[in-house]
C-alpha cells in the first residue's frame, strides 16, 4: 500500500480558475480555429518579452483553502465592541435588510446600465438615490456618485473652475484628506488652491474676506468641520459669492436630516462622504462620494446622471443622459474622467435611507448629537480634560487632556473601546446612536481613572 | 414600477432604532433644518419588495452570457463576496492603531507583491477606485516625475485613436495636452506617424495592449523604446490584462507605469457600475511619487482618494489570486483568449471582420455593410440580442470601426453558451435581410421598449418632484 501511493497524482481535483469547458472541448475549439497548440494565440508577441515559465505566485487553493487562509488574515485585526472614533468613517447601525437588499446578484453582478432595456431595475434605483440626495441637501439635481466625499469635493472644486478663475479655497478646518486630494486633483489642472486658516477650531471668515479676488472660483468648507464644530455655513456663503466665487459645502449626511441643509446656506454645489448611509467602515473603503448641485450647475456635474423619459410605447423609462459632459463622448473635452463609479455603495444609501425613512434617519442624527453631548458633559467632569473649543457641535468634539492621550487610548483599548482619534491638540471623539449609555459611562469610568 | 415615493405612506416605518437612553440634545434654532425632508416611509415588507422587483428588472453576469467588450463581464466568485463580507474586514475603521489592522496590511502587502509579478511593476498604490482614477493617478506620476528634473516642456501624452475616453479625459485632468496617433491599416500602431509626433514635448504614452480591437501590437517593444529615446515615459491601460496574464508582462514590454481594474481582470463585480480599483503599479524609479494617505502616511503630498483605496475590492481580488494560482492565472487568460477566437471565427463567415486576423480577449466585427443592405444597424442587432435573453456587446466603439459591435466572452463561459450566442447571431443576420422591419422594434421581451433618449437629455427630469 504504501509504495503504490506514491505515485499518485498530487492533486485528484484540477483547481479552481472557474473555466467550465473541458480540456477536450478546449481542443475541440482549437481546431476549430484551425490551431494545434494554445500558444499559438499568442503569435503576436514579440518572444523576447514573453515571459518564460511561471509566475512567482503561490498554487492555486480550492475554495475550503482559500476560505481558511483569508480567515487567518482577517482573525489578525481587532473588531473594536464600542467605536469613539469618526474623523471621516463612521460607526452607524446597519439595518439587518440593508445589507440582504445589497447582496442580490442581480445588482451585485451587473455591469453600468448602458443597455437601459435590460437595466430598469438598476436605473430606477439610481434616479430614486438621486432623488433622495435632492431632498437630503434640499439641491436640485445629483448624479449618480462618485468615489468619496474627498474627491466629491475635487470634483466640485473643478465644475467652478473656469478660464478667469482659477484659484480654490479651502477651509483648513476640512478633512485633512480632503484638503490632500483637492490639492492633487488641482495640481493635476495647474489651479491653485489657497488654505483658509481656522481659528478656534472654525474657518476663519474675517480672513476669509480679506483673501477672496476676483480669480476666486470656489470656497469649500466642511459641515460639520473636521473638529466637529458647525462652521457659520450660510455666512461663509454669502462672503463667497459677495466676490462672485461659488460656494461648496461638504455635509455629513447624516446631519443633514436635522441640519441647515446646503441649499439653505446657498450653496451651488452640494458635496459628502456618503459612508454614513448603511456602509460599513471596512478600513476605508469602498464609500460613497454624493454630489448635488443647483439647476445651473446642472452640465457641469461630473460622471453618470440618470434621467426620466418614456418608452416607445409610452411608459415611463429610465436612462443614463446628459451624457455629451461624459468622456466616452467629449474625450479630452469631458467635464471629468470618471467612469466606473460607486454605484452599489449609492445603491446601499438608498436602500438605507428609504428603510430608516425620514423620522428614523433623524432619529439617528439625535441620538448620536444627545450621546455626543452626554458623553463630553461627562469627560469634561473629570480634572484635567475640558473642551478644545466653544463653539456648537453634532455628535464629534475635541477633548485638551493633561494627561498623555496615549495613555487614556491604550487603556480604553484594553477595555475593547476604540477611543478618539489622537491629534496635537488633544483627542477628537465621535458618538453614533449604536453606542449605549453604559459603554460611555464605563468609558468615561476608565479615563477618569487613567487621569488621576 | 412604481417609485418608493409613489409607495410611501406618511407616518409608516421600520423598527429600528431602540429609545434614546441619554437626555435629548436638539439642534440649536439657528443651524436647525426649515425645510421638509421628503423621504419615502416604508414598511419593512414594501422596502424588500420593492427592491426584489426592481432586482428582476436587471440583468448581471449570474443572469446570462454577458459579452460587453473592453469590460470583463467574467464570473464573480461568491466566496470572495463572503470573505470581504466578514467583521474582521467590514468593522475596521481607517484609523485604527497600525497593530490592531495587521491583517488589512497584510492584504495590501500581498495583493502589491502578487499584482507587481503580474504586471511586472515594483511596486504599486491600491487608493485609486476605478481605471479611470487608475490613469489620471498614473499620470500625475508622470507629471511628478518630469518635474522633479525641471523638465517643464513635457506637456503632451500622446494617445491611439482606439482609445478608450477615458485616457484622453484622464490627460486633460492632469494637465496634459492630447496629441491623437491614428492607427495603421493593421489596426496597431502607425510606427512612422507615431515618429512624427515624439519629440522634447512628449510627456509620455498611454497605450491598451491588446489594444480595443482585441489586437496584440507586436511592434510594442519597438513602441516604447521609441518614447524612451524621446525623453517620454509609457504608460499601461491595463483595461485588457485579462488577455495576457501570466504569458507576458506590461513592465516587460518596456511600461513604465500600468493600472488594474480589478473588477475586471481580477472578477470582482461591477455593481451596477461600481465601486472598482485601480490599481497603479509603476517601476522602482517612479515609487517616491505614488499617492499616499498623507494624513496616516506622509508621503509626498500626492492623494487620489480618502485613506487607503476600495480596500474590500482588494480583498476579492487577493482571494481570486490565491484560488488561481501561477497556473490558473495563465489558464484564465488563454482560455479567454481561446473563446474569444472561437466565437469570432463561429460567426466570421457571416458577420465582417474588419480586422482578420487572431484577436486577443475580444473581437469587434463591422456591420456596416449589413446596414447599407438591410437598414439594420449595429444598435437594433444590440437589442435584438435582449429577446434572446443575452446582453448585447459593446455598441459603437471603438469609434475607428464603424457600426461596431464589439464582443469579450471571458474564459467563464463554456462551449455551450459560446455555440449558442453564434447560432442567434446567425439567426439575427438572416432575419435582418428576411425582416428587417422586426429588427428595428426590438426589444419587445424586456420590460421597456426603446427609451427615447433625446427626450431625456432635451427636457431632464433628474428626480422625483413628490408630487408637486
Amino acid at each position: 500500500m504504501p509504495d503504490s501511493t506514491k505515485n499518485l497524482p498530487q492533486r485528484v481535483i484540477k483547481l479552481g480558475s472557474y473555466i467550465p469547458s473541458t480540456k477536450a472541448e478546449r481542443g475541440e475549439m482549437l481546431s476549430a480555429i484551425g490551431l494545434s497548440d494554445i500558444n499559438g494565440l499568442y503569435a503576436d508577441v514579440p518572444d523576447s518579452a514573453m515571459f518564460k515559465g511561471l509566475l512567482d505566485l503561490p498554487e492555486g487553493l480550492s475554495e475550503l483553502e482559500v476560505r481558511r487562509k483569508m480567515t487567518e488574515i482577517a482573525k489578525q485585526n481587532r473588531v473594536f465592541s464600542t467605536i469613539l472614533r469618526g474623523a471621516g468613517s463612521y460607526d452607524h447601525y446597519i439595518p439587518s435588510i440593508v445589507k440582504f437588499i445589497t447582496s442580490k446578484e442581480e445588482f451585485v453582478t451587473a455591469y453600468t446600465p448602458y443597455q437601459a432595456e435590460l437595466s430598469q431595475g438598476i436605473l430606477q434605483s439610481i434616479f430614486e438615490y438621486q432623488t433622495m440626495i435632492c431632498s437630503l441637501t434640499g439641491m436640485d439635481v445629483s448624479n449618480a456618485s462618485v468615489y468619496d466625499g474627498a474627491t466629491a469635493a475635487a470634483e466640485a472644486a473643478a465644475m467652478c473652475v473656469n478660464a478667469k478663475r482659477r484659484t480654490v479655497l479651502i477651509s483648513d478646518t476640512a478633512h485633512p484628506d480632503t484638503i490632500s486630494v483637492v490639492k492633487t486633483y488641482c495640481f493635476g489642472t495647474d489651479t491653485d488652491v489657497i488654505i483658509i486658516p481656522g481659528k478656534d477650531g472654525k474657518t476663519d471668515i474675517s480672513a476669509l474676506e480679506s483673501m477672496l479676488t476676483e480669480t476666486s472660483a470656489a470656497v469649500y468648507i466642511q459641515q460639520p468641520n473636521f473638529f466637529g464644530l458647525i462652521e457659520d455655513a450660510a455666512r461663509i456663503g454669502e462672503i463667497a459669492h459677495s466676490s462672485g466665487a461659488k460656494f461648496i459645502m461638504g455635509c455629513n449626511p447624516i446631519s443633514l436630516s436635522i441640519m441647515k441643509t446646503p441649499a439653505e446656506c446657498g450653496a451651488d454645489v452640494a458635496v459628502g462622504e456618503g459612508q454614513p448611509l448603511g456602509i460599513p467602515m471596512s478600513y476605508g473603503g469602498p464609500y460613497l462620494g454624493f454630489m448635488a448641485a443647483e439647476k445651473s450647475m446642472m452640465r457641469h456635474l461630473p460622471g453618470r446622471i440618470v434621467g426620466e423619459t418614456v418608452d416607445s410605447d409610452g411608459n415611463r423609462a429610465f436612462v443614463l443622459t446628459l451624457q455629451a459632459r461624459e468622456q466616452h463622448i467629449r474625450r479630452e473635452k469631458a467635464s471629468s474622467n470618471i467612469c466606473s463609479n460607486q454605484a452599489l455603495c449609492a445603491f446601499t444609501a438608498a436602500v438605507y435611507m428609504s428603510v430608516m425613512g425620514p423620522d428614523g434617519i433623524r432619529e439617528a442624527a439625535e441620538q448620536s448629537m444627545s450621546k455626543a453631548h452626554y458623553f463630553a458633559e461627562s469627560l469634561c467632569k473629570i480634572k484635567g480634560i475640558s473642551m478644545a473649543n466653544s463653539g456648537c457641535y453634532f455628535n464629534e468634539f475635541l477633548t485638551k487632556t493633561e494627561t498623555d492621550p496615549a495613555l487614556i487610548l491604550k487603556k480604553l483599548e484594553e477595555a475593547g473601546i476604540l477611543g478618539g482619534l489622537p491629534l496635537k491638540d488633544g483627542i477628537l471623539w465621535c458618538v453614533t446612536e449604536k453606542v449605549e449609555r453604559e459603554k460611555l459611562d464605563e468609558a468615561v469610568d476608565i479615563v477618569r481613572e487613567v487621569c488621576k | 414600477m412604481e417609485l418608493l415615493f409613489e409607495k410611501s405612506v406618511p407616518g409608516r416605518h421600520c423598527f429600528i432604532l431602540p429609545k434614546c437612553d441619554v437626555p435629548r440634545t436638539g439642534m440649536p434654532a439657528e443651524f436647525k433644518r426649515a425645510i421638509p425632508l421628503d423621504l419615502p416611509e416604508m414598511s419593512e415588507t414594501d422596502v424588500s419588495r420593492h427592491y426584489t422587483e426592481l432586482c428582476h428588472n436587471a440583468f448581471g453576469v449570474n443572469c446570462g452570457f454577458y459579452p460587453l467588450g473592453s469590460c470583463t463581464m467574467k464570473y464573480n466568485p461568491r466566496i470572495n463576496e463572503e470573505i470581504a463580507a466578514m467583521p474582521e474586514f467590514t468593522c475596521i475603521h481607517p484609523l485604527q492603531p497600525s497593530e490592531t489592522v495587521r491583517g488589512c496590511r497584510l492584504v495590501i502587502d500581498k495583493a502589491e507583491k502578487y499584482l507587481c509579478e503580474i504586471t511586472g511593476t515594483d511596486a504599486m498604490t491600491f487608493q485609486p477606485a476605478a481605471g479611470a482614477h487608475g490613469e489620471f493617478t498614473g499620470l500625475l506620476l508622470i507629471k511628478a516625475y518630469h518635474l522633479s528634473r525641471n523638465d517643464t516642456k513635457r506637456k503632451k501624452i500622446i494617445i491611439p485613436d482606439s482609445a478608450h475616453g477615458t485616457n484622453p479625459a484622464s490627460a486633460s485632468m492632469a494637465g496634459f495636452q492630447t496629441v491623437s496617433v491614428p492607427s495603421g491599416k493593421d489596426g496597431c500602431v502607425d510606427i512612422e506617424k507615431l515618429s512624427e509626433v515624439l519629440g522634447d514635448d512628449t510627456a509620455g504614452l498611454m497605450l491598451t495592449n491588446p489594444n480595443t480591437l482585441g489586437l496584440f501590437d507586436k511592434n510594442i517593444l519597438k513602441i516604447t523604446k521609441m518614447v524612451h529615446d524621446s525623453g517620454g515615459l509609457t504608460y499601461y491601460d491595463g483595461a485588457n490584462l485579462n488577455a495576457i496574464m501570466g504569458v507576458v508582462r506590461p513592465g516587460d514590454m518596456g511600461f513604465d507605469v500600468v493600472h488594474l481594474n480589478l473588477h475586471k481582470t481580477f472578477s470582482t463585480p461591477h455593481g451596477g457600475g461600481g465601486p472598482g480599483s485601480g490599481p497603479v503599479g509603476c517601476k522602482a524609479f517612479l515609487r517616491e511619487f505614488l499617492p499616499k494617505c498623507t494624513y496616516t502616511e506622509g508621503g509626498n503630498g500626492l492623494q487620489v482618494k480618502s485613506f487607503y483605496g476600495n480596500f474590500l475590492v482588494v480583498v476579492k481580488a487577493l482571494a481570486y489570486i490565491l484560488t488561481l494560482g501561477a497556473e490558473g492565472i495563465r489558464e484564465a487568460a488563454s482560455t479567454a483568449v481561446l473563446n474569444a477566437n472561437y466565437l469570432m471565427s463561429r460567426i466570421s463567415e457571416t458577420y465582417e471582420m474588419p480586422y482578420r486576423h487572431t484577436c486577443m480577449h475580444e473581437f469587434v466585427t463591422s456591420l456596416e455593410s449589413l446596414k447599407k443592405e438591410t437598414g439594420v444597424s449595429a444598435l437594433d442587432v444590440a437589442k435584438s440580442l435582449i429577446d434572446w435573453g443575452m446582453h448585447p456587446p459593446t455598441m459603437y466603439f471603438p469609434l475607428i470601426v464603424h457600426e461596431a459591435l464589439m464582443f469579450e466572452p471571458t474564459e467563464t463561459e463554456s462551449k455551450q453558451t459560446l455555440d449558442k450566442a453564434a447560432d442567434i447571431l446567425i439567426k439575427l443576420y438572416k432575419e435582418a435581410h428576411e425582416n428587417p422591419s422586426k429588427m428595428k422594434e426590438a426589444p419587445t421581451k424586456a420590460y421597456i421598449r426603446r427609451p427615447d433618449e433625446v427626450r431625456a437629455a432635451r427636457s431632464p427630469i433628474l428626480r422625483y418632484d413628490h408630487g408637486k
